[in-house]
């Protein structure tokens, strides 16, 4: 149990563009690289329009379910995985990331897990975006906990260059978001 | 007035004034608020279609998420801590040291972690192209830096004091000085990204980004504070802010901790 109060967030605002996107951000591995696959999706918002400032941040496993501590997301090397990625939505709100399929321990599904900045959000969100089609997926914790018409949210669908994860921040077909034990949310 | 053709879809500063004031009555009545600001907070109209309208899912954290990207020195140079040597002249404006420490929810400091801040020059004006407040830009002022903390958590940024700026909220709206913070911790769980606000500001009743935090207290935690001991003479004046991120769900082994 935590003993000091949190520093409360603040929205990304608009003008994160020069101080958090940077070269080679979104490329997690060289779209050269023999295993890579994109992961991309639009942005929405209540009207389904949309989102062309909003920041997406991904965080995952190797493909052996290994979590990464090495650095260099910030400077890639070109054979350094590091795991962790960072996108701006273009002016169709849409992101786009070069990267591998996380892995998982044994019998568990394997996820990305999702950061969503945005103007307009007060806070940043999290969520996560599931490899589909994984036999653990029936089983898996929070997917489990979830009413059946919203689990869907979570769970990627594949095309012909890899992964898609639409992220709805509001309306129809919302994205579930996360919070997690101790975070100093009570509510939305 | 040319202000006219705006002034029929904008709101005044006295109604979204008077918005803050409601809010703030709903918390104080018990109805909603915490610690964090209020996804759902009409007086900021930017985020009227952009909350999520269903509570946020509990979950518990799975391996991943208890783990955090780690940044080392091979991802940004001493330098880029400094945002008034970024070019060949001084910037314009107060020299300042912002300076402090980021710690976790039970005190531990959250050690060799990625900082990273962006802000407005001292007359208010961001280097980005959709900044179209017509202040002038400073040919010696970026206004981006980043840099990881120490093994104690600390950190010190140098720069110029950010200038307050208008923006289209609504009519004649004006944002506090600050400067965005962008933090991780231990854990993914413990991602933030914030503004660090200037003591004394006379804006602060007036921005619906800086009330969305319903409750006074979350909401101070937010200011700096002035201290004299970061200060260097003859040069610049200084400002402390300490970050708390969430607590973290790792199991500390004894050494670590
Ligand atoms: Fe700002």
């Amino acid at each position: 149990m935590s003993t000091l109060m949190p520093t409360p967030g603040q929205t990304v605002g608009p003008f994160f563009h020069y101080g958090l996107p940077y070269e080679g951000g979104a490329e997690l591995v060289p779209a050269g690289h023999p295993d890579a696959i994109r992961l991309h999706g639009t942005v929405l918002d209540g009207a389904g329009d949309p989102v062309p400032d909003s920041l997406i941040e991904i965080w995952q496993a190797d493909p052996e379910g290994r979590i990464v501590q090495a650095p260099g997301s910030l400077h890639r090397d070109g054979w350094t995985f590091t795991g962790w990625g960072r996108a701006a939505t273009d002016a169709a709100g849409r992101y786009s990331f070069t990267t591998v399929l996380p892995g998982a321990a044994e019998g568990d599904a394997p996820f990305f897990a999702v950061t969503v900045f945005a103007r307009g959000l007060l806070d940043r969100l999290f969520s996560r975006a599931y490899v589909p089609e994984h036999p653990a997926l029936h089983d898996d914790a929070l997917l489990t906990s979830l009413p059946e018409d919203r689990r869907g949210t979570l769970i990627a669908s594949s095309d012909a260059s890899g992964l898609v994860f639409d992220i709805r921040l509001q309306g129809e077909g919302e994205t579930v978001f996360l919070t997690f034990p101790d975070n100093g949310r009570l509510q939305a | 007035m040319l202000i006219v053709t705006q002034a029929s879809e904008l709101s005044t500063q006295a109604e979204v004034s008077d918005e803050i004031a409601a809010a703030s009555k709903a918390y104080e009545a018990g109805d909603r608020g915490d610690a964090q600001p209020l996804l759902d907070y009409p007086p900021y109209r930017s985020s009227v279609l952009r909350h999520p309208t269903k509570d946020l899912h509990h979950t518990d954290p799975e391996t991943i998420e208890r783990w955090a990207p780690c940044f080392g020195p091979q991802d940004v140079s001493p330098l880029e801590a400094d945002l008034t040597i970024q070019h060949s002249g001084e910037p314009i404006g107060e020299r300042i040291t912002v300076a402090g420490r980021v710690v976790d929810g039970d005190g531990r400091p959250v050690a060799h972690q990625l900082v990273e801040i962006w802000q407005a020059n001292a007359g208010g004006r961001y280097i980005h192209k959709r900044d179209q407040h017509p202040a002038p830009l400073d040919p010696n002022f970026t206004g981006a830096g980043r840099l990881i903390t120490a093994a104690d958590g600390s950190y010190s940024f140098q720069t110029i004091k950010p200038g307050p700026y208008p923006w289209k909220n609504h009519r004649n709206a004006w944002r506090p000085a600050h400067i965005h913070f962008s933090l991780f911790g231990t854990d993914f769980t413990q991602r933030l990204v914030t503004q660090m606000y200037f003591p004394g500001d006379p804006l602060f009743a007036l921005d619906p980004i800086y009330q969305s935090i319903t409750d006074a207290d979350a909401r101070a935690r937010l200011v700096a504070t002035y201290d004299h001991d970061l200060t260097t003479p003859e040069w610049s004046t200084g400002y402390r802010w300490d970050i708390v991120l969430t607590g973290s769900h790792r199991t500390w082994l004894e050494d670590e901790a």
